[in-house]
């Protein structure tokens, strides 16, 4: 890596705040908080329903749906840099493979 | 530019920083203010050190005493019951781990060389890297309030439910505690994650990082994205016992074995954040002492990769009896076998280092051949653990308190202790007695084994961790464990006063005393506050040796105008 990518991974700092300002408005948060108060209603009533073995999957999915918006809006990684992006799929990767390894447990246990 | 300060092995550039030394106090505040209060990332350094091996101290008697305990075969009767030896041994674990190994290097000597290392005049966060260590002290003062509760927590250190949930002493009190060193952990690592990728000197790329800074960086994702699991699990057991949710008792419904997942998905690679750091040390020490720069430096850095991530998914090899099912074994025993991989790349690849080096044999490389020898057999009886049908013998034996002390003393420890011989004459500008620290390593070796080895063998023999008492056909080996601590711990005593008695009254050193190649032998010792007075810009690898390495000048880099 050269000294002018140094400066340039030093550079990207101060351009999010520009970067942030132009992209995020007050109605798009609002938005995002009602998209998650309906998917979070959307969790209560699919609970009272009989999914069987979907129910687990289905709560996970809406979960994941949810934190996804947050992840993008509410903490802007949608508008970030590269690198951020790449450490949240860093630890989202290993949230996935800690899960799926607690399921081989899990799930033959029956 | 050729940065002169960057000249292998001369100290360059000592005569041209400001005088004033992190140790002069040259802020606003007085006396002891002036550490407790101040950013600078040194002092924060050295008050985590203070702070650490006090606990270590702690720790240790602690240890000396439950040995005692095995003086005779059935219970001594006169030192401790049954009761006190389990609140022993949990106080003895949840210090040595939460509150001296796992915080270990990192808050020690991380804080203190990782910004020099590359170049930076501090942390990212100075504030927020002042604010873990009092978190590290609330969480530790909160410990040790459980003492004064309903009695000492006697769970051992994994506060394993649905005992944890049932007893009547201070659980709740002890794991608020290390639920709150949690985030003393979480921010150092964010801190030292942001400072590697954002402060890094102009030239600094990635593959001229010192092995030292690889590994922190490595352990400081561990410490990111594992820690928080632990939080929450310790959370859920609090809600548990106070609200009496059912989560983990079955009583209530809730899953046991699930507890256990959750502690080890954290507590697995938790043993990654306490012994990533010390390889970073050893390949540090051995390219210093072997006058040659580290064979395969790409491999050991991805090694520390692979091992913190590959660390993240053995955490069941702890569970092989607790019940899960034999998918998941058979998953987790082979993942176990691999993460030995990357680990033994380190090991090849720091004697392939000094195969035809010109070794100097001064303390901290001594203590560097007692870490590998002590790492490979604290290594190798961990496979035996990672074995189901082995494992399923020896769990919940004195074979597995031999494996991990071997792992976390004789490797991470030993090699604490060597990264102390080899930085604290940067540190404070004084060398203690090299021969001292000959004979302390000597008697600390002795100690270490005539403590530990048996235990491999009484657990081979059926002895369980834990107990009180034994049966009479264990005694010799617990009786030559038992004088192995006193071995120990007269190790201990001499090398801590050589070591204190360098500090204070050692005679002084220059900035450079050992021939070091990374950037914190290029200023003076003890470093300027500032570390730096003109950043510098970096043109070679970190283990630049031109006269035993002539291929590296093959590729000289232009990194600056």
């Amino acid at each position: 890596m050269s000294l002018s990518v140094w400066e340039s991974e030093h550079q990207a700092e101060t351009q999010h705040k520009e970067y942030h300002e132009e992209h995020v408005s007050y109605s798009l948060y609002i938005l995002i908080w009602a998209a998650l108060m309906a998917l979070t209603a959307a969790t209560a009533v699919i609970a009272g329903i009989n999914l069987a073995a979907l129910t687990l999957v289905v709560a996970l999915l809406i979960a994941l749906t949810k934190a996804s918006l947050v992840v993008n809006y509410f903490m802007h990684v949608r508008f970030e840099d590269r690198i951020f992006k790449i450490f949240f799929a860093i630890a989202g990767f290993t949230i996935f493979v800690i899960f799926v390894l607690t399921f081989s447990d899990v799930y033959f246990r029956r | 530019m050729a940065n002169p300060a960057m000249e292998p092995g001369n100290g360059a550039g000592a005569e041209a920083v400001p005088v004033h030394s992190f140790l002069e106090n040259t802020g606003k505040h007085k006396g002891i203010f002036a550490w407790i209060l101040s950013t600078d990332h040194k002092r924060i350094g050295i008050l985590y050190m203070i702070s650490i091996f006090s606990f270590f101290a702690v720790g240790v008697c602690l240890g000396f005493l439950m040995r005692l305990e095995m003086l005779v075969p059935g219970p001594t009767g006169k030192i401790f019951n049954a009761q006190e030896y389990n609140a022993l041994f949990t106080l003895h674990g949840v210090i040595m781990m939460f509150l001296f190994v796992i915080p270990g290097i990192p808050a020690t000597l991380g804080n203190f060389f990782l910004p020099i290392q590359i170049g930076a005049k501090d942390v990212a966060f100075p504030r927020i890297n002042l604010l873990s260590w009092y978190l590290y002290i609330t969480g530790a003062i909160i410990i040790l309030l459980s003492l004064f509760g309903n009695g000492l927590p006697d769970t051992g250190w994994t506060f394993y439910v649905p005992y944890s949930i049932r007893t009547g002493t201070d659980v709740t009190m002890a794991v608020f505690g290390v639920f709150i060193l949690g985030f003393s952990s979480i921010l150092t690592g964010l801190n030292f994650l942001t400072t590697i990728h954002r402060l890094r000197a102009p030239g600094m790329t990635w593959f001229r990082m010192p092995l030292f800074v690889w590994a922190l960086y490595a352990t400081a994702w561990i410490q990111v994205i594992a820690t928080p699991v632990l939080a929450i699990t310790l959370l859920l057991i609090m809600v548990e016992r106070l609200f009496h949710v059912g989560i983990f008792n079955p009583v209530l419904g809730g899953d046991p074995v699930l507890y256990q997942h959750l502690f080890w998905i954290y507590s697995h690679p938790a043993v990654y954040i306490m012994i990533l750091p010390p390889m970073g040390v050893v390949s540090e020490i051995v390219a210093t002492f072997s006058h040659r720069t580290v064979f395969g430096y790409k491999m050991i850095a991805m090694s520390s990769l692979a091992i913190a991530f590959i660390g993240y998914l053995v955490w069941g090899h702890h569970m092989f009896v607790a019940g899960e099912t034999q998918t998941a074994q058979f998953f987790f025993s082979l993942l176990t076998f691999l993460v030995a991989v990357p680990s033994a790349i380190k090991v090849f690849n720091w004697v392939a280092t000094m195969y035809k080096g010109s070794l100097d044999l001064q303390p901290p490389f001594l203590f560097l051949l007692a870490f590998i020898m002590l790492f490979c057999i604290g290594g190798m009886s961990g496979l035996v653990l990672g074995s189901l049908a082995t494992d399923v013998h020896l769990t919940g034996t004195y074979f597995v308190v031999a494996h991990f002390h071997y792992i976390i003393f004789g490797g991470a420890i030993f090699i604490f202790f060597g990264a102390l011989h080899y930085w604290l004459p940067k540190m404070f500008g004084r060398m203690y007695n090299k021969k001292v620290a000959d004979w302390a390593l000597g008697i600390l070796f002795v100690g270490f084994n005539m403590l530990y080895f048996p235990m491999f063998i009484l657990g081979y023999e059926g002895m369980p961790r834990r107990y009180f008492a034994y049966l009479p056909k264990y005694e010799t080996l617990q009786h030559i464990s038992m004088v192995g601590s006193w071995v120990l711990i007269t190790g201990l005593i001499i090398m801590f006063w050589n070591l204190l008695h360098g500090i204070f009254k050692g005679e002084r050193c220059g900035p450079n005393p050992w021939g070091g190649t990374t950037l914190e032998w290029t200023i003076p010792s003890p470093p300027p506050t500032e570390n730096f007075e003109t950043i510098p810009i970096v043109t070679h690898e970190p283990y630049y040796h031109p006269e035993a390495d002539p291929e590296i000048q093959r590729e000289p880099v232009p990194v600056a105008k």
